[in-house]
Parts: structure tokens; sequence; C-alpha cells
């Protein structure tokens, strides 16, 4: 595994916006991920992280500025669209595993129909990352025998298997018991140390403080606040990050 | 009776020319109203417009417009035909790949939309999207439609009788000119071996529901 040098910018967001009809979810968003860097995105519901998240790998369109990973700009729909995703990884709210896949099948469908890698080379490297998040032995099962937890996992690997430049997690672990979220967690936290790049959208502040490397406080559609854990935890700087802050640590 | 007995072979006949049909037509249909219902969903603006339009055209007019459009206007575009039976089967696949295509994009519509995101998300191509992730999944819930249009198909192909195709109608047709005093028993024979082809294709919707049941 490579280790952790923070280098060029692999995610470069600039000057973008969105709308939901009246609503201005995005404003005039730029931000920059360097690679191997971890970025955390926090902020109240309906701040436009998620938006702002999926529009990395244009899942959601946006109206205006652009959005490159490692220097290309996101095409619009068809086959290079489809290339530059196959180099960015996804993890989901709601795990999204193929339901009537197999988890082994899950991870190699990537690799085998995307990538063209042959089937015996794809469940080799598929079984060692089942292993690597804890679910190699649920390899033959299919995705609703798993608790919540493992499916995560799961989509994780599934991520992983593409040898993805960056991983997007968009609120992974928020639909999850309370139970199953540091197993989640520590895969990501074990991710962030290997110095892959991601970009997380999250409400754990526990792994804010412990893996990122920089936090991104959005409000209202616009990024209020970018600065290190440290910095934004102990001495944040709006008085939208320090309400935020407040409510949180009330309970 | 006996004048069912009398011309079993026309009967017979009949049922095959019927089945052959059906059976084409079907194929056809399947396929089109698959490609017409992945048209509606697909990301092109252009696409979805012509499937919309096909569909809703098709769908909402009388199966005999098709009829008349594919044996009396057609030729006059140009387009002809050896037999009626090709007509008929343009028609017959033309209409009923309309309704194939609502039941397809209906079953698209009930997987969850985010089996289709992760599928992209991982570089999968629209294509690859629809026939790897979707439509096996919406495979399940569109089955049984399937198979109601499909009987549907089976007994709008007598439409075809009248278009002097020799089906089971037609030939049900002839055999009630031929016996003029037992029209009736010749009319129970038809509705009895069309009943033969579509019972059986209900008895098969059932069993796959139960089948489709089990497997979820």
């Amino acid at each position: 595994m490579t280790t952790h040098v923070p280098g060029d910018a692999l995610v470069s967001l600039n000057g973008v916006n969105k709308h939901y009809g009246q609503l201005h979810v995005l404003k005039d968003i730029n931000l920059q991920v360097k690679k191997g860097e971890v970025v955390v995105v926090i902020g109240p519901s309906g701040s436009g992280k998620s938006t702002l998240c999926r529009a990395i790998n244009r899942l959601e369109t946006i109206e205006g500025g652009t959005i490159s990973i490692d220097g290309k700009v996101l095409p619009e729909e068809g086959k290079e669209l489809a290339q530059l995703r196959a180099d960015v990884g996804m993890v989901f709210q709601s795990f999204n595993l193929f339901a009537h896949k197999t988890i082994l099948e899950n991870v190699t469908l990537g690799p085998i129909k995307v990538k063209g890698v042959a089937k015996a080379q794809a469940d080799k490297e598929a079984m060692a990352l089942l292993d690597r998040v804890g679910v190699g032995h649920q390899a033959p099962k299919l995705p609703a025998q798993l608790s919540g937890g493992q499916q995560q996992r799961v989509a994780i690997a599934r991520a992983l298997a593409m040898k993805p430049k960056v991983m997007l997690f968009d609120e992974p672990t928020s639909a999850l018991d309370p139970e199953m979220i540091n197993e989640v967690l520590d895969v990501m936290i074990q991710l962030a140390k290997e110095g892959m790049t991601m970009v997380v959208v999250t409400h754990e502040m526990g792994f804010a403080r412990k893996a990122a490397d920089r936090v991104v406080f959005m409000a209202d559609g616009q990024i209020v606040e970018d600065a290190t854990p440290e910095e934004f935890f102990t001495n944040p700087k709006s008085d939208r990050a320090k309400d935020f802050l407040s409510k949180l640590l009330t309970h | 009776m006996e004048v069912i007995i009398e011309n079993l072979p026309l009967y017979w006949e009949g049922l095959l020319r019927t089945l052959f049909l059906s059976a084409v037509s079907g194929i056809i249909a399947l396929v089109v109203g698959t490609l017409l219902a992945a048209a509606r969903v697909s990301p092109v603006a252009a696409l979805r417009g012509f499937s919309t339009v096909y569909v809703e055209v098709l769908r909402n007019t009388p199966l005999t417009i098709a009829f008349f459009f594919a044996a009396i206007v057609l030729p006059r575009l140009g387009v002809t035909f050896q037999q009626f039976e090709v007509a008929a089967i343009i028609a017959l696949s033309a209409y009923t790949a309309a309704f194939i295509a609502e039941a397809v994009r209906s079953g698209v519509n009930s997987v969850p939309i985010g089996q289709a995101e992760a599928a992209r998300s991982i570089g999968m191509k629209f294509g690859q999207v629809l026939s790897l992730i979707v439509l096996p999944q919406a495979l399940r819930t569109v089955i049984p439609p399937l198979i109601n249009i499909l009987i549907a198909l089976v007994k709008n192909s007598s439409v075809a009788g009248a278009f002097f195709v020799l089906e089971l109608f037609g030939y049900g047709r002839q055999m009630a000119n031929a016996n003029g005093d037992q029209v009736m028993a010749v009319l129970l024979g038809v509705a009895f071996f069309y009943l033969l082809l579509t019972v059986p294709l209900g008895i098969l919707a059932s069993t796959v529901e139960r089948k489709v049941a089990i497997a979820r």
C-alpha cells in the first residue's frame, strides 16, 4: 500500500451550481481534494452535502461550473462518463448491493464486465477484498442474508475492486444500527491510513476527528468552513458552525 | 357436435396457424417491446420521445386500425407482401409491442433507483446497467403481466381471420358458412380450441407467480 503523501488536486470543483426547482442546493462550490487526502463533509441536513458528493461522479447533474477528476472534466452521458466513473468508487447510504447477485458476484461484476478482467482473477481479488473487510465467509450468500454493517462493508469492497483513484462515501453509516457503525468506520479508517483519497459525507464526528485531513462544513448549499479537524472542532469561525457543533454536543 | 368431429383436421390446422401467428408475433413483440421500454428509460430525449409516442398511439387505438395500416396502407407505400399473413404478423407485433413496453417499463420502475446508481457508479454503460442489473430484477414483476399480454395476443390474432388469413377463426368462418345449420356448434368448437391455447398460458402465469413469490 502507498504511504500517505498528499499531492496534486485529484478532485476539483470550480464554481459548481445546482438548483432543485426554486431551491439553490449548490451555490458556487469550489473544492479541491488532493491525492491521498481525506476530506470529511459535514453540515445540517438539507445543506447540499449529499448532492455535492453525488455530483462528483455525476449521479447528480450540475448547471454551472466544472468538476474534474485527475485533470479530466466530467463528460456528459456516454462512454467517457462510464470510464471516468469506473475510477471513482461510491458507497451509498442504503448500500445498494445488487439484490439478485451473490456477495462475491457483487464484487466481481465490475472488474469482469467493465474492465474485462478474467473471472478466475476477479474471483481471487474479490475474495482478498472481502477477507480484508471481514466478510469473506459470506461470499456465496445473497445481500438480503447479511446485516446492514456487513452489506456496507461488501459495498466498500465492491467499490475497491475497481481500484478507484478516489472513494466517495455518501452518509455510509446513517442507515445502520448503532452497534454496526463501528465495523464500517474501522474499514474506512484503515482505508484512510493506507492513503486512499476519500470524500466522506457523514454525521460521525469521531471519524472526522480521527481520519480527516480536512473538514468541510456546508450550510444552505455553501461551503462555510474548510479547516483541519483540530481547528474546526476547537475553534470554529462561523456562527453557523458554532451553532451546529453546539447542538451536537448537547446530547 | 358431429360437425366438429368431421372438421377436426380443419380445426387442428387452424389451431396450428393461430399458434404460429401468435408465437412469431409474440417473439417479435417481446424484442421490440423490450427495446421500446429501454428507449423509454434511456438518457437520450429523442429515444424517450419516440417510445412514448409509439406506445401511446398503438396502445390507444383499435387493433383493427393496425391491421388496416399493415394490409392496406403499407402496400401503398411500396411495402408489398406475398401473403396477408406477413401483414397480420406486422400488425399484431406492432400492437402487442406497445403493451409489452408498458409492462417492462413498470417492471423497470419497480427496481429501486439505487440499483441502477450503484451499477453506473462502478462504470457500467447504460446497456449493461439495464441488461445485467435492472432487467433481471424487473423480470420477476414483469412475467405475470407479460403472460396476460400473450393471452390477449392469442385472442387478438383472430382479427387476422377477418383479413383473409386462415387461422382458427378464419377456418371457423369457413366452416360456419359451409354448415349454415350448425353455426352454434362450429363456433363453440372454435372457442374450445382457443381455450386449448389460452388456459395453459393462464396456468403457466399462476405457476410462475408462485415460483417468484418463493424466490424472494
